[in-house]
């Protein structure tokens, strides 16, 4: 075990459900720290995009800005509409949350270090954040508000859709990987990541994601330029701020560590299993994934913060007829590969072909399915019309 | 089997969802109910009248220079277009002419407020279309380089009331001319942003293209004007079909559509961005010295008794002014002509058949202004 400051503490032999407490404990105090972070990341960031500052009067470069507003969130009245349901009202905030946290539960941050190691971690992470949808449904119908409603239908279209792709990508790595278990994914990567192998489904896994999180450019449930916010729309103060900050970057970052762990290779790439501090390793460690999963997630913001949101019917469409076949083809190809290999160096080649013929294949289709005239096409149309004068 | 699933068919009804009047989309007190069968609209009903003052009635008991300051309030993006519509038809009554330098300051001010009004119009639309702020804060960014100009040559930020009849209230600053170039470069600058930003962004055009689409004859029908009757293809602006003030010397273009979709409205407004600065640059070149104000001109407003109709073309289309005098220092009547209201009538017949999204991209395109549909 690689935590020897927490070992020396707590002695060798912990009792184990101690040990899972104690990590447990962890988990939370880091997944509080890293939101309230991100929060303030997210602010900074999209500012920066947008030519402004972002929070700057809240202490040093309004670095304690999350704090301010957890804070003005805690003391601010918890309303519930007098005609909403109850208990669904009250209960679906926390059937959002626990999910993402439990697949939080099966992240191996380090080497040696996670709350419980699964044979079938891919599976159960996969499987529990799946039941985020059905907190979106409560919440949307037991709020007695038509936007509600309608965000939450959209939402329940929308995050099933996008479960299958997420499968699907996580699915051809674990065939590479001939495991379901985390560790043993992030084990064969000491030279070479996946997303070498597998950029095809890198690309699906994103954008499932960023589907599934509900972020911009896919907030369709959300949609705050037409559904003001969707099933969350009658909600305030804590439970609101359970659902916004704790779900939405919560989620953000566990599926971003995910990502990272799965595709970039988490902490094995590019130093393999060597020690360079001996006890003190998981520092590096640690580093790595953090910085993985923080690439992941600016990518993710800068997407959001640039690109309008798609509607329902092309969002549907583009889960349907593109991400699921490409997803498909992925996975019946590694099969294949996988099964029938001429020999192991081949089978890394033949796996880095194949995904990335797959995905030129994609973003053809991509592209022919929303061909649009060239831009001289439509802006000469313009200036054609203007002389006729 | 078959007979089982028809019997057992499930029944569906439309739901009655209302938007507005508050609401992020409806750009001010807009209310609108969407009959919608799942995602699709079905049935659209518009409600206005949540802005109405009586501008109209209150212009009617005040002097003729007092009810400048109506104008402003009226059309809140466009004041200088909507005071020299208002001044020019009390000109034309009274028998004013103002000086050539207070023309050309008329026209540069009122091109640039198209500028900063247009510029509203992309960042709110970009908005409307879910882009996180990022248009919005590129588009004010250039909205604010107008409006500091308009402030410092004004005084106000909002609430100009700077053109008077016979011309204007003051001179200039002496700094004008370079200020108002270095406005004039920065705005092409934010339109070539925009212009990278959205025009060839693939979810932009999918969302925008084909939506709400106004034919040329259904857009005359409703007697649209503005950049949505120009987006439809119809070749009509007033500053060309009509001249007023002074804009026959300058040479610029008119940009049209060619499917009257929101994005033709969005292609033309940025191509019209550009023209005004065509024409500021070219009204800047040819600006006299000389005095601002006729040399008689009466300390009391008396037109003579008669009524004149004058219109021009603003950033949202044509606003009319109607007036009638019977002789004193007050209009008996005076009636505004509301470029929206009329452009806002097409909203049924564009959005119905549409999906839920595509209302708030379709009623964002037609860029409206409540206090002038209101008035």
């Amino acid at each position: 075990m690689s935590l020897p400051f927490l070992w020396g503490v707590f002695g060798v032999n912990m009792n184990v459900w101690l040990d899972a407490f104690v990590r447990l404990q962890l988990v939370v105090v880091v997944m509080t720290v890293t939101v309230m972070g991100l929060i303030y990341l997210e602010r900074k960031f999209v500012g920066r995009l947008q030519m402004r500052l972002g929070p700057m009067r809240t202490g040093p470069f309004g670095t304690l800005q999350s704090i301010a507003d957890a804070l003005k969130l805690l003391t601010k009245e918890d309303l519930r509409p007098s005609t909403a349901d109850f208990w669904l009202f009250e209960i679906a905030p926390y059937v959002t949350f626990v999910p993402v946290f439990m697949t939080l539960l099966a992240l191996p941050f380090m080497d040696g270090w996670f709350v419980r190691d699964l044979q079938l971690g891919l599976f159960y992470i996969v499987a529990i954040s799946g039941v985020t949808v059905i907190g979106y449904l409560m919440a949307g119908w037991a709020s007695d508000n038509k936007y509600a409603l309608l965000g939450a239908v959209r939402s329940a279209a929308q995050l099933i859709s996008y479960e299958i792709p997420l499968i699907l990508g996580v699915l051809a790595v674990s065939i590479v990987a001939g495991s379901l278990n985390l560790n043993a994914i992030i084990l064969q990567q000491d030279t070479v990541p996946n997303l070498v192998l597998q950029p095809l489904p890198f690309i699906i896994l994103l954008t499932a994601i960023l589907a599934e999180l509900s972020r911009r450019p896919f907030d369709i449930p959300i949609g705050e330029s037409e559904l003001v916010g969707g099933p969350w729309v009658e909600y305030s103060g804590i439970r609101w701020s359970i659902i916004f900050a704790l779900t939405e970057y919560a989620g953000l970052w566990g599926f971003a560590v995910l990502g990272s762990l799965v595709f970039l290779g988490g902490w094995e790439w590019p130093f393999g299993t060597r020690s360079f501090w001996g006890d003190y390793d998981f520092v590096y460690q640690l580093f790595l994934v953090f910085t993985k999963s923080f690439f992941i997630i600016l990518t993710m913001m800068w997407i959001s913060a640039t690109f309008p949101r798609l509607r329902i019917d092309q969002l549907m469409s583009f889960c349907w007829k593109i991400l699921l076949p490409f997803g498909f083809f992925q996975v019946i190809i590694n099969g294949i590969v996988v099964t029938y290999k001429p020999s192991e160096e081949l089978r890394d080649v033949l796996l880095f072909l194949t995904s990335s013929a797959l995905l030129v294949a994609m973003s053809l289709a991509i592209y022919l399915a929303t061909r649009q005239p060239s831009r001289e096409e439509r802006v000469g149309k313009l200036l054609a019309s203007r002389s006729a004068q | 089997m078959a007979d089982m699933t028809t019997e057992h068919e499930l029944d569906t009804i439309d739901v009655n969802v209302n938007i507005g009047p508050q609401h992020p989309a409806t750009h001010g007190v807009f209310r609108m109910v969407l009959v919608i069968d799942g995602e699709e609209v079905v049935d659209l009903v518009p409600h206005i009248g949540y802005m109405h003052r009586g501008a109209e009635k209150l212009s009617e008991n005040m002097d003729y220079r007092q009810a400048i300051g109506y104008q402003d309030r009226t059309e809140y993006l466009a004041q200088f277009n909507a005071e020299m519509c208002y001044v020019q038809a009390v000109e034309k009554l009274a028998g004013l002419v103002p000086p050539d330098r207070a023309q050309y300051i008329r026209v540069i001010l009122a091109e640039l407020n198209r500028i900063s009004s247009h510029f509203m119009f992309l960042g709110a639309f970009g908005t409307d279309l879910g882009v996180f702020g990022t248009a919005f804060t590129y588009a004010f960014r250039e909205r604010e380089n107008v409006l500091d100009l308009f402030e410092e040559v004004t005084g106000d930020r909002l609430m100009y009331a700077y053109f008077r009849p016979g011309g204007v209230a003051w001179d200039v600053p002496r700094d004008f001319k370079e200020r108002v170039e270095w406005v004039c470069e920065n705005a092409l600058v934010g339109a070539m942003d925009l212009d990278k930003l959205l025009t060839d962004n693939e979810i932009f055009i999918m969302r925008t293209r084909g939506i709400g689409i106004l034919n040329a004859q259904d857009a005359i029908d409703y007697g649209a004007t503005g950049p949505v009757l120009r987006a439809s293809g119809v070749q009509h602006d007033l500053r060309r079909a009509e001249p007023y003030s002074i804009y026959d010397r300058f040479d610029f273009e008119i940009p049209i559509g060619t499917n009257g979709d929101s994005y033709d409205r969005y292609l033309v407004r940025l191509a019209e961005i550009r023209e005004s600065v065509k024409i500021v640059r070219q009204a800047l070149a040819q600006m006299p010295e000389g005095p601002i104000l006729p040399e008689r001109m009466p300390r009391l407003l008396r037109p003579a008794a008669g009524e004149v109709y004058m219109r021009c073309e603003n950033p949202r289309g044509e606003y009319g002014i109607y007036l009638v005098s019977t002789g004193g220092t007050q209009p008996y009547r005076l009636r505004i002509r509301s470029s929206c209201f009329c452009n806002l009538s097409a909203l049924k017949h564009m959005t119905v058949g549409h999906y839920v999204a595509d209302a708030v991209t379709i009623l964002g395109s037609i860029d409206i202004v409540l206090c002038e549909v209101d008035r």
